[in-house]
This record gives C-alpha cells, sequence and structure tokens, in this order.
C-alpha cells in the first residue's frame, strides 16, 4: 500500500476499532504496520493446501 | 560463609549441612541488593518481609528441599501475593494486588526457595532491550551503558550482578535467551506447555513460556525439576508427569549427534556470534551443518501471530488508556490490531506445517546449535547497528535467531561464551520435551570451561 492509501487504511481501522489515535502517533503506527505486512506477505507467498489446519491445540 | 557468588546448588548444600543459616544468606542478598542494584535497576519490589520470614522457616526446618535457602527473584509478570502485577508497565500497577503466588513460585519455595523480590521488564514484555520507561532501564553488571536485554531483564541483571543466583523470567519471542546472551548467563526456555503459565500475566498466548536464569546449568536444572508438573490452570500445561534432569546432568555427550545450524542463521550477524557457535561447535565436536527449513517466514509468522496477539490482549486498554503506555509499545500494539485476520490465521497454519518439517530433523540429530543473539549487548538507547554494511534498527533484530525456534515451542539452553568485554550466548536447541539433552550438553560445555557466565567487574 502507498503511504496516502496505508494511512487512510489506519483511519478507517481505529474508527472500526475504536481506538482513539493522536495525529503524531501515525508515522510511528504506519512504520509497525509497513513492517507487519510485509512480513505478512512473507508467510501468505507460502503454498499451503486447502486442508492445511492450524493446530487445534498446539503441541510442541 | 560469603554466598554472594554461590550457586544454588552450594547454596542449599550449605544451609542443608548446617554451614550457614538460610536468614544469613537472605540478609546478604538484601543486603546486596539495596547496595548494588540502584546502578543495576533489577529489582521493581524487594520483599523482604516475606523473605525473613521464609528464611526462618527454612532454619526451622518446616521447609526442606533441594533448593533450601537459595534466594531467588522474579520477573513482575509473576503475580506475588500483595504485589499488583505490574507486567513492566504503569496502568497494571492499578491491579488489585495478587492474592496468590504464581504456581512455579510456589514450587520453587516449596523446595526451599527463599522470594527475595519482583523484577524490571520491558513493558508488557513487548521489548528485547531491557529499556523502560516507567520504573527505568535496566543496566547490564557487565558494563552499565549496555543493555541487558529483555523482556526478561531485571531476571538477567540480577543474577549476572551478583544478587541472587536464580531468576525466574518469560520468553515469548526470546526474552530468556536474549537477557541470558547479553548478561552471560546460562537460560532454559523449556518446551512450550511444560511449565505452567497460570496466574502470570500473558503476552501472546500461542508462544508464552516461563522458565529460569541462572550462572550454572545445574542451578537451571534444580530449578527447573522443582517446576515441573501438570497445572489444571493453565490449558497450555502439559499433562506429562515430572520428568527430573539433574540426576542425568553429567552423563557426558556419548551417544548424542549435535550439529550447527546452517544458512539463516549464519546470515546477518556480527562476527563475535559466529565466533561463540565455532566455540561450542568445536568443544562439542559437532561437524554437520543442518538446514532449519524456513526460519526467514517462520521469524516472520511469529512476529504476525506477536503483534496482534498482543493487540487482542491490550485492544480495551488501547481504547480508553492509550497514553499511558510507553509510546513505543502503544504504537506497535495499535499497529498490531490492524492487522487483517486472514494473514494471521495464515501464519497459524504455516506454525503447524513449520512444526512438521523442524520435527523431521530431529530423526538426525539430537541438537542443533544456532546463536542466540546477532550481536553482544548494544548500548543502552542504540537505535541501528551496521551489519555486511546495512544499516538494521536493533529493536527487531535482536531476536532474529530466537524466534524461529520458540514458535514451535521448542527446548533451548542458552549457554553463555564469556568473551571479552561482553559474553554473548548459543542456543542449544532440542526435540519436544528433550530439555534433559539440552542441560546435559550445557552441562558438558560448563566442565570443559567453553561456557561459563563471566563475574563482573563490579
Amino acid at each position: 500500500m502507498s503511504k496516502p492509501d496505508l494511512d487512510t487504511f489506519i483511519d478507517a481501522s481505529a474508527q472500526a476499532l475504536g481506538i482513539p489515535i493522536q495525529p503524531e502517533w501515525k508515522p510511528a503506527i504506519r512504520a509497525n504496520l509497513e513492517v507487519t505486512f510485509k512480513l505478512a506477505a512473507i508467510v501468505a507467498e507460502k503454498e499451503l493446501s486447502d486442508d492445511a489446519e492450524p493446530a487445534p491445540v498446539f503441541h510442541a | 560463609m560469603n554466598t554472594e557468588w554461590s550457586t544454588a546448588a552450594e547454596i542449599a548444600r550449605a544451609v542443608a549441612d548446617g554451614k550457614v543459616s538460610a536468614v544469613k544468606v537472605t540478609e546478604d542478598a538484601l543486603a546486596r541488593i539495596a547496595a548494588r542494584d540502584p546502578k543495576l535497576n533489577s529489582f521493581t519490589n524487594v520483599t523482604a518481609e516475606r523473605a525473613r520470614k521464609r528464611a526462618k522457616a527454612v532454619d526451622a526446618g518446616t521447609v526442606k528441599g533441594p533448593l533450601a535457602g537459595v534466594p531467588f527473584a522474579a520477573k513482575n509478570l509473576f503475580d506475588i501475593t500483595g504485589l499488583p502485577t505490574r507486567a513492566g508497565s504503569r496502568i497494571n500497577r492499578e491491579l488489585p494486588p495478587s492474592v496468590h503466588d504464581q504456581p512455579l513460585i510456589e514450587r520453587l519455595e516449596a523446595a526451599g526457595a527463599v522470594l527475595v523480590g519482583a523484577l524490571n521488564m520491558g513493558e508488557y514484555a513487548y521489548d528485547f532491550t531491557g529499556e523502560n520507561v516507567h520504573d527505568g532501564n535496566a543496566h547490564n553488571p557487565h558494563d552499565l551503558s549496555k543493555m541487558t536485554g529483555g523482556s526478561s531483564s531485571g531476571s538477567g541483571g540480577s543474577v549476572a550482578g551478583g544478587l541472587v543466583p536464580l531468576s525466574l523470567g518469560s520468553d515469548t519471542n526470546g526474552s530468556i535467551r536474549v537477557p541470558s546472551s547479553f548478561c552471560g548467563l546460562f537460560g532454559l526456555k523449556p518446551t512450550y506447555g511444560r511449565l505452567s503459565r497460570a496466574r502470570s500475566f500473558p503476552f501472546v498466548s500461542s508462544l508464552d513460556h516461563l522458565g529460569p536464569l541462572a550462572r550454572t546449568p545445574t542451578d537451571l536444572a534444580l530449578a527447573y525439576d522443582a517446576m515441573q508438573g501438570p497445572d489444571a490452570e493453565d490449558p497450555v500445561c502439559t499433562d506429562r508427569p515430572v520428568e527430573p534432569v539433574a540426576p542425568a546432568l553429567a552423563r557426558g555427550l556419548d551417544g548424542l549427534r549435535i550439529a550447527v545450524a546452517g544458512g539463516y542463521f549464519k546470515r546477518g550477524n556480527f562476527p563475535e556470534a559466529a565466533q561463540a557457535v565455532e566455540r561450542v561447535a568445536r568443544a562439542l565436536n559437532a561437524r554437520t551443518e543442518i538446514e532449519i527449513p524456513e526460519a526467514q517466514r517462520a521469524r516472520s509468522a511469529a512476529y504476525v501471530i506477536t503483534a496482534t496477539e498482543g493487540a487482542s490482549l491490550h485492544l480495551d486498554r488501547l481504547r480508553t488508556r492509550a497514553q499511558d503506555f510507553d509510546p513505543a509499545t502503544r504504537d506497535r500494539l495499535i499497529a498490531g490490531a490492524m492487522v487483517p485476520a486472514p494473514l494471521v490465521n495464515r501464519a497459524q497454519k504455516f506454525r503447524r506445517w513449520y512444526r512438521g518439517e523442524v520435527l523431521k530433523l530431529f530423526e538426525k540429530v539430537d541438537a542443533i546449535l544456532a546463536p542466540a543473539t546477532p550481536c553482544t549487548a548494544p548500548a543502552i538507547g542504540q537505535q541501528t547497528f551496521v551489519i555486511d554494511g546495512v544499516t538494521l534498527p536493533v529493536r527487531a533484530n535482536i531476536g532474529i535467531y530466537t524466534q524461529p525456534i520458540s514458535f514451535i515451542g521448542l527446548p533451548v539452553a542458552a549457554v553463555p561464551v564469556p568473551l571479552s568485554p561482553m559474553p554473548i550466548a548459543v542456543q542449544v536447541i532440542c526435540a519436544p520435551w528433550r530439555e534433559d539433552v539440552a542441560l546435559r550438553i550445557a552441562y558438558a560445555l560448563e566442565q570443559a570451561g567453553v561456557c561459563t557466565a563471566p563475574r563482573p567487574k563490579l
């Protein structure tokens, strides 16, 4: 997402979640989201079959 | 008897043999905390009266056990009777005082240990540095200008600084192993589900573990054995019976197949991290290199799950008390709340797949060596470091080697290599439920003089 798009996303998400955010917090929130989206994309690139499931109770 | 740098095992033996009283050991620990902690800032609460009472009970013979008279302290996310469980935050100080101790504290005290206080930590455990805007930064005993590492910052500083021989910490993405590395300690992150997490303030339920830090593997084993056992209060805690490791610590390395993690775990670090792994590998005659598949993706998935579960835990506080968080924690948590759910679910699905792949490796080896941190302790406040010519943020990169391992709950012993001027630890990673192997290897490394907790000049 471009910077303005991400800022729009942050504003909409904050409203949907009911989190009041101050304008000066936004650059740091955006920076954190950029990192998380980048890492989430790395995870989502992994092709898993449709029947792949998370562990209902995770056992190491 | 001066017990300043005594191990837990030595103290317990001396107390049992009547060479020193538990009261004397406790008073000495309290005196060291009073003298030294203003500089280290590892304690947030000292439970002196409670400790004196407990020590008297040990001396009276009403409490006996393998940890008789051993002073210890717990990260302040463990419930301690009479204290609000602050979890490194300002907000939680308003919680009512706890009416019970966390079960691991209860179990250590049942074995004779004496709780002397609660320890500093990164806010809500979302931290690798040991910095805290509410309680002040923890300082590394080996160099007060350096980070202890986090989030179990006081758990590292208090033991490395000789205040107590044993502490309890938590590890979601590396928070026991990172302070063990920066402070030069032995640390045990047990298998996910091994030790009860009931009555501790959570962070990321999918990934949270509790465990001990100490200056010797023997002390880790004594504490760990005392803390094992089922607990219906923690839905993740295993029903497996207690599997004591202390009796088998000195069994040696015979029959153990030990490999070094290649690929991802050899990239992106300072020479000290590579040097530490090399020393440990040489001592163990570990010549095979093994690839932990998809470690980068595992670390990414752990990051996503952490950000989102952490955000979910704190959502109401973010709505009503956002200004009372450390701004850095707040901004990470708010961002975490905004991550779309399918991305989280994918990370959880990947977790199961990755677990299956990594478990296959343990058909071929019993333990895998990897760095605990990419660097020795950075300076407090340091924002970036340069690795291979690339400037990287410190905070986000401290946990690159620990995250892919705790992601699937494998047991790890962090073993300290006493490099100069600052120590650094190596991870000894084992198959689920094989803490015994990790600690056997740690013990062999200690006996060989390769891994020791260095004593700071204070």
